[in-house]
């Protein structure tokens, strides 16, 4: 099986390179052309997140504004009340620093899990273009938090809203870190529009997602 | 002669037959007129709130024309980068290796559970067929592939396989297989299969994703999706196997950033859809979730063959779906009709080249020529040139029925012969408007039944085109 595989491997890089007649040098020489970046990337900081915080709400994310990161717990508190979202929530194990216990949140840290209501990550960047945010799946978080709870709460720093997605790129490789497992781009709650076209949230993902946007420039 | 897949040898002909089946279709009919100019007016407004896209449609072009004179370079440069972060490269040359390869891995972890992203490569190799037959449960998650699985069908559009589906049909559909009492609202339909398939992904051993791009740089696999069923199905088996032809390649995750931005706007009018994954490798040794395994399965069936030739442009192709929702033809005859996974005016240009063109004569002509496909095209490619040149191509292999080539030979030889041509469509256009009379129309045309059968023929009201043209030079 494995040597018919390599048979395999060579048969279609033949027939590829024989239609192509890649040895011209010609052909190799064909650049990708200019990259063509949205005129997004051009904007300061205040504009950036102008812009981040429109293309998210277009998205259907909510967005709450806090002065810093000492105040997620009751942020997540506050929204699980108005939003009446009762039952148990998951932390990222990157943010299992912060009290949650004197908000009066009863969660635990680790990995997604079928039966969370809610989950609380942090995110590696927001991407002003478009209102995603980007996640890295790593040990302090999993990926699954990103999709089996209900409502997916994310914090987010205002220095990290990025322009465009080349950005969340160049941030990523001058981390000079291996590529993640996974990388998320995500853009408001999962919803589908496969039955007549009629748009529903929370397909198989997430029903919410709570942007928290920790600005201590406020 | 390349693998059918899941058709049958009676659903490569016989097009006339399935668009008279369309056509006569009331549920089809009302559902295509639900769908309406819905992309194209979402389209037309992402389009036209970002004042870079036609630029981009250049760039974008320029990526993958630039990655198909590379390709070979850029296969091996995203199989070194796959091996190199623990996963698995398969080239498999056609249908059947693909779906044993598939079967191979499955075996190997033991499956008995399969969760499946949306997948057009596993549509063309008929994957569940495949998977079925020996045993292993293959489960759609995409609501829409979901839905026609269940109804035993197969999509009828790229990105939205179950748009000819009604509500009602869905609740039925549901009713039964699920056992539960019939559900009517969308939300609750939506609900239901929520919570089934939240189980099948729970238990599932494998998930088969395609891919939306393959990035060579890093060996990521991207998807892009609303739903999530995608990420679960990449994210909680043991083993995730991505299936993918080898044009979709890209150079870099900046290219793939390019791709992106025409993409989504090109196929649902979004800036950006929900989920946009990028998938590397198998989990890493600390992570607390993720895949153990990870294999990309490579498939070529016919398309290098196409690389250099008259059809090289199709394999830009990033399919969007949008010269579908701009085709008038398949607004009028849905994508069932087209008998290939791939409908609408790129399954008209690339069904010929999988299957051999003798098995799809008639899909090169289910065109208007009007051209309106290659002007929204993101990645810039002339689908109705495309078209012709299957036309030509079927024309001197003598493929046609000898009646069309009769035809197409008498007009050549008047056309090649211009006094007489004018001669004949000069008499031919007043003997026509004689006999139309008062009318102005024929109701029946010898020859021409089939147009007729639907329609009346206009009959000509002065001189010819020639003559008409002259006319007008001489003003």
């Amino acid at each position: 099986m494995i040597a018919r595989t390599q048979q395999s491997r060579s048969q279609i890089l033949a027939a590829v390179r024989n239609a192509l007649d890649q040895g011209s040098p010609n052909k190799r020489a064909t650049s990708p052309g200019k990259l063509v970046v949205p005129a997004c990337a051009e904007l300061d900081a205040s504009g950036r997140q102008a812009l981040f915080i429109d293309m998210a709400v277009e998205a259907a994310a909510t967005i709450h504004q806090i002065a810093s990161a000492e105040k997620i717990p009751w942020a997540v508190a506050d929204y699980l009340g108005e939003r009446k979202l009762t039952g148990k929530g998951v932390i990222a194990p990157d943010m299992s620093e912060l009290p949650y216990g004197q908000a009066g949140l009863d969660i635990r840290c680790g990995n997604g899990k079928d039966s969370d209501t809610f989950s609380l990550t942090g995110a590696f960047a927001g991407i002003a273009e478009t209102g995603a945010l980007a996640l890295l799946s790593g040990p302090g978080s999993p990926t699954t938090l990103n999709f089996l709870p209900e409502a997916h709460i994310v914090a987010l720093k205002a220095d990290d809203i990025v322009g465009t997605y080349e950005d969340v790129w160049s941030r990523l490789s001058a981390l000079e870190i291996a590529m993640p497992r996974t990388v998320n781009f995500i853009t408001g709650p999962s919803r589908t529009a496969d039955i007549e076209q009629t748009m529903q949230f929370g397909a198989h993902g997430p029903r919410h997602l709570h942007i928290l946007l920790i600005d201590e420039h406020r | 002669m390349t693998e059918v897949g899941a058709y049958s040898a009676e659903s490569r002909n016989g097009f006339n037959a399935r668009v008279e089946r369309a056509l006569a279709d009331d549920q089809l009919q009302h559902a295509l007129k639900r769908l309406g100019s819905g992309f194209v007016e979402k389209r037309a407004r992402a389009v036209a709130r970002f004042p870079e896209f036609e630029r981009l449609r250049d760039a974008a072009t320029s990526i993958k024309n630039h990655v198909l004179a590379n390709l070979a370079d850029y296969l091996e440069k995203f199989e070194s980068k796959v091996t190199e972060t623990g996963g698995q490269v398969h080239w498999c040359v056609d249908a059947e290796a693909a779906r044993n390869t598939v079967l191979r891995i499955c075996r190997e972890a033991d499956a008995r559970l399969v969760t499946k992203g949306k997948s057009m490569i596993a549509e063309e190799i008929g994957l569940n067929a495949h998977l079925t037959a020996h045993g292993i449960e293959p489960v759609e998650t995409d609501l829409g592939e979901y839905i026609i699985q269940l109804a035993g069908e197969t999509p009828s559009h790229i990105i939205a396989p179950a748009v000819h589906k009604s509500r009602e049909q869905v609740t039925a559909l549901f009713h039964s297989a699920h056992g539960t009492k019939p559900r009517h609202a969308p939300e609750d339909l939506v609900r239901e299969a929520k919570a089934v398939l939240r189980r099948k992904f729970l238990d599932a051993d494998v998930g088969i994703t395609g891919a939306n791009m393959l990035v060579a740089e890093t060996g990521s696999a991207v998807i892009v999706t609303n739903e999530g069923n995608g990420d679960l199905t990449q994210t909680l088996p043991r083993v995730h196997i991505v299936l993918a032809s080898i044009e979709k390649i890209v150079p870099t995750l900046n290219d793939s950033a390019t791709i992106l931005r025409v993409l989504t706007r090109s196929a649902t009018g979004q800036e950006t859809t929900v989920y946009t994954t990028f998938a590397t490798g198998p989990r890493r040794p600390d992570d607390l979730d993720g895949p153990e395994a990870f294999h990309v399965v490579l498939l070529d069936n016919g398309r290098s063959a196409l690389l250099g030739g008259e059809f090289h442009d199709i394999l830009r192709c990033i399919r969007c779906g949008a010269c579908l929702g701009h085709c008038p033809i398949y607004a009028t005859i849905g994508g069932h009709a087209y008998g290939s996974v791939y409908s609408g005016p790129m399954g008209a240009v690339l069904t010929p080249a999988l299957w051999g063109v003798e098995n799809a004569r008639d899909l090169p002509h289910a065109s208007t020529s009007c051209g309106r496909c290659e002007s929204i095209c993101p990645v810039r490619i002339p689908l109705p040139g495309l078209m012709r040149h299957w036309r030509e191509r079927s024309f001197s292999r003598r493929i046609d029925p000898r009646r069309q080539r009769a035809a197409l030979r008498l007009w050549a030889w008047f056309a090649a012969r211009p006094r007489i041509y004018r001669v004949a469509t000069g008499l031919a256009a007043r003997t026509l408007k004689l006999l139309a009379g008062r009318r102005g129309s024929f109701t029946r045309l010898p020859l021409v039944g089939g147009w007729t059968d639907g329609r009346d023929m206009p009959a000509p009201e002065g001189g010819t085109f020639h003559r008409q043209w002259h006319r007008r030079l001489e003003q």
